[in-house]
């Protein structure tokens, strides 16, 4: 499964590990929530970096406590109908200020990519290569935003009063 | 009318590009009909029993004469002559092709119209009063606010995968015209002690095979809040929703489970961390979409016109104007409901050459708009009463004035058995015959304001819980039976109707209709006691002994 990041197709430096794989000496790991919350200390420890697969019927703020320290925080869409983890995604870059990596897992098509940007994720784990190879071009296809989100594109409203305001000079 | 701009003209048009792109990767096999179901929903299109059932979304129902001529285009180029306007401000095509669909939506963007978000479970069409803005005593224009939350609501990107469909309605008069009731988000405009402006915030109506009346939230929420606090609304349920039962996603199982109490709180503590973000609402941006409204320069005319006055002589035109006309706010000026509601005919169907004639006699009678209103029929919001005798004429020639608006041929039905594959039941055909049933206009008059609402199956898109006389379709043992419940209404007294006894069979129902108008004929106290109040003060029993004392 190609990972984009950054906007273009990149090697993963992750590993993920399952509930009860044993811990590898170095490199980069993506650990699931529980064990992430059972044996943070150990994990943090380590040298390599690491990040956390959180469930979308978790709460996110568990995840506050240990923002600093991680490097990647992978949100699951287990269908892309279900949209839980964008919620999650806003939380963690707008109330929780989470800088790090914020990634998208699961069934993640091109389809979606506009939305995922405008919540907060920039890597993606896509499903299909095509549609990997198709992100600059689709996240693109956007140019009017109505909502404000974190990503701080401007939006249509704040737009139009900018143009309001331009269009009063010198009148 | 609210003229689109350069932004929102980019939008409509990024998203049809968009939409062009994903049937082109269906039609080469790149994208799974699983996968491709989702899209094509979020732009209102449904696979049906015989065809793609293409739904287009009239926000808030106001329309302008060129868009109605665009919808009539594509009735007429892409579909077979005709479309069917529903109960939330949309107009459904029946018979498209995915291949030109593409283009059909197109052809709508150029005049600002789309059907983005008018099916899956994203936030569908913002609906609002179809008198909004001319009726008397309105508190004020619902549409600028319906028109923030459109905007608001179109492409979210949190909220286009919600655990299941997300309505909202706005009313802004003290009689309900939007069924604001039955929506998940209810808005009711209403100004502070300091003259401002807000809204009453209802959650958690709707029909469904569950029904449930929206109940207050927050008694008053500020204009300028409004949008964090519907996002906090939301954002909880998109939580918290269920996803494991579709027939338990909406947010009116939540609110039920939860209770009113536990679920205001949660929405408080999101509302208090957002409510001072960008999402708050300054007067120059209300201000700005307001000015995109544009409204007539209404003549000053007199109360009574030479016209009407001589026109008063012919009782047929009489019988119209009794019927569909409405008070205007301005003096001079008159509402025209404008009946879709034939004695036999489907209710809510209107052909190309209607829709075309009738955006003619708008340019020439209603400032060149119309309205579309949830019971499926049409309005010309803005008629100088001194026109009122040629309109008359003009609509009858074109089989648009039928007198029997608000009337029991005035029927709200869903599409049933006929076109949709999630019906049990034929709903078209009991419309059709109890229209013809009733299609004595001195009785329909007689028995005085009634509405009936079928649905073909517990989906309720023809609102039946909520119908004054409510006949809902089901099948048993592979034969159609309807349920016929009495007693409920959409309004600002919303209530749901209460079941008269065991269905019955399709070849009854209509015998069934006029059991139960006989009896409140002869119970009603006097005639202005409408069919509504003597339920009230009887109940269903002495009704339900009159349908089935034979049967």
């Amino acid at each position: 499964m190609p990972l984009v990041n950054g906007g273009r197709i990149v090697d993963d430096s992750f590993v993920k590990l399952a509930v009860d794989t044993p811990l590898p000496e170095g490199g980069d790991i993506l650990v699931p929530a529980e064990r992430f919350l059972g044996e943070a200390d150990a994990l943090l420890k380590r040298s390599g970096k690491v990040g956390v697969i959180w469930p979308n019927n978790r709460d996110i703020a568990e995840l506050v406590p240990y923002l600093g320290k991680i490097a990647a925080v992978a949100l699951v869409f287990p269908t892309f109908r279900d949209g839980r983890a964008y919620s999650q995604a806003r939380l963690l870059r707008e109330r929780y200020n989470y800088r790090g990596e914020l990634r998208a897992t699961g069934q993640v098509l091109r389809d979606q990519f506009v939305f995922m940007l405008r919540a907060g994720f920039d890597a993606f784990e896509v499903k299909k290569q095509a549609d990997a190879e198709a992100f600059m071009q689709t996240a693109k296809r956007y140019s009017v935003f109505y909502q404000p989100t974190g990503d701080g594109r401007i939006t249509a409203l704040h737009r139009r009063m900018q143009l309001r305001h331009s269009e009063g000079v010198g009148t | 009318m609210y003229a689109y701009d350069e932004i929102d003209r980019t939008l409509v048009n990024e998203r049809v590009s968009e939409f062009r792109d994903q049937v082109k990767r269906r039609l080469s096999g790149e994208l799974t009909e699983d996968e491709f179901k989702i899209l094509r929903l979020q732009n209102g299109v449904y696979l049906q029993l015989h065809a793609y059932m293409f739904r287009v979304a009239i926000p808030y129902g106001t329309l302008a004469t060129n868009q109605l001529r665009a919808l009539a285009h594509v009735a007429r180029k892409y579909d077979r002559g005709y479309g069917h306007f529903t109960t939330r401000q949309n107009i459904q095509f029946n018979w498209i092709k995915l291949a030109e669909l593409p283009d059909a939506l197109a052809d709508l963007a150029k005049v600002g119209i789309h059907a983005m978000q008018t099916s899956g479970n994203n936030m569908r069409n913002v609906t609002s009063d179809q008198w909004a803005g001319v009726a008397p005593g309105e508190i004020e224009d619902p549409r600028i606010w319906s028109e923030l939350i459109r905007q608001h609501t179109t492409l979210h990107p949190e909220f286009s995968f919600l655990p299941r469909k997300f309505k909202i309605a706005i009313t802004a008069s003290d009689h309900d015209r939007a069924a604001i009731k039955i929506h998940d988000i209810g808005l009711r405009l209403i100004k502070n002690e300091k003259g401002e402006t807000g809204f009453e915030v209802l959650v958690g109506g709707g029909l469904g095979r569950t029904p449930f009346i929206a109940k207050t939230i927050k008694h008053f929420v500020h204009g300028r809040d409004i949008l964090s606090y519907i996002e906090a609304i939301l954002r909880v349920y998109n939580q918290y929703g269920r996803r494991d039962n579709i027939y338990k996603a909406r947010i009116k199982i939540l609110v039920h489970e939860l209770g009113i109490e536990k679920f205001s709180r949660e929405v408080e503590d999101e509302w208090q961390q957002i409510r001072n973000s960008s999402l708050q609402i300054d007067d120059e941006v209300i201000e700005d979409i307001r000015s995109r409204f544009t409204y007539p320069a209404y003549e000053k005319l007199p109360h009574m016109p030479d016209e009407l006055r001589q026109a008063a002589a012919d009782p047929d035109f009489e019988a119209w104007r009794k019927n569909s006309v409405a008070p205007h706010k301005v003096q001079g000026y008159s509402i025209v409901t404008i009946s879709l509601k034939p004695t036999g005919g489907p209710p809510g169907d209107a052909t190309a050459e209607q829709m075309d004639a009738l955006a003619d006699l708008a340019d020439k009678y209603s400032f060149g708009e119309i309205r579309v209103g949830h019971e499926q029929n049409l309005a010309l919001p803005h008629v100088a009463k001194r026109d009122l005798p040629a309109l008359w004429k003009a609509l009858d020639k074109l089989g648009l004035a039928t007198p029997n608006v608000n009337l029991i041929t005035d029927i709200i039905a869903c599409p049933g058995l006929d076109y949709c594959s999630l019906a049990n039941a034929r709903s078209i055909p009991i419309a059709q015959e109890l229209t013809r049933r009733f299609a004595n206009h001195e009785l329909a008059n007689l028995i005085g304001r009634l509405h009936i609402n079928i649905s073909g199956c517990i989906n309720a898109c023809g609102h039946h819980h909520v119908g004054h006389i409510g006949i809902l379709g089901v099948e048993k043992n592979g034969e159609e039976v309807y349920q016929i419940t009495i007693g409920g209404r959409a309004d600002e007294n919303a209530a749901l109707g209460t079941l008269i006894g065991p269905g019955v069979k399709f070849d009854e129902v209509a015998d069934v209709v006029e059991d139960i108008v006989e009896a409140y004929l002869a119970l009603r106290e006097r005639p202005e006691e409408l069919f509504m109040d003597t339920v009230k003060r009887l109940g269903v029993e002495p009704f339900k002994e009159r349908v089935y004392a034979t049967r």
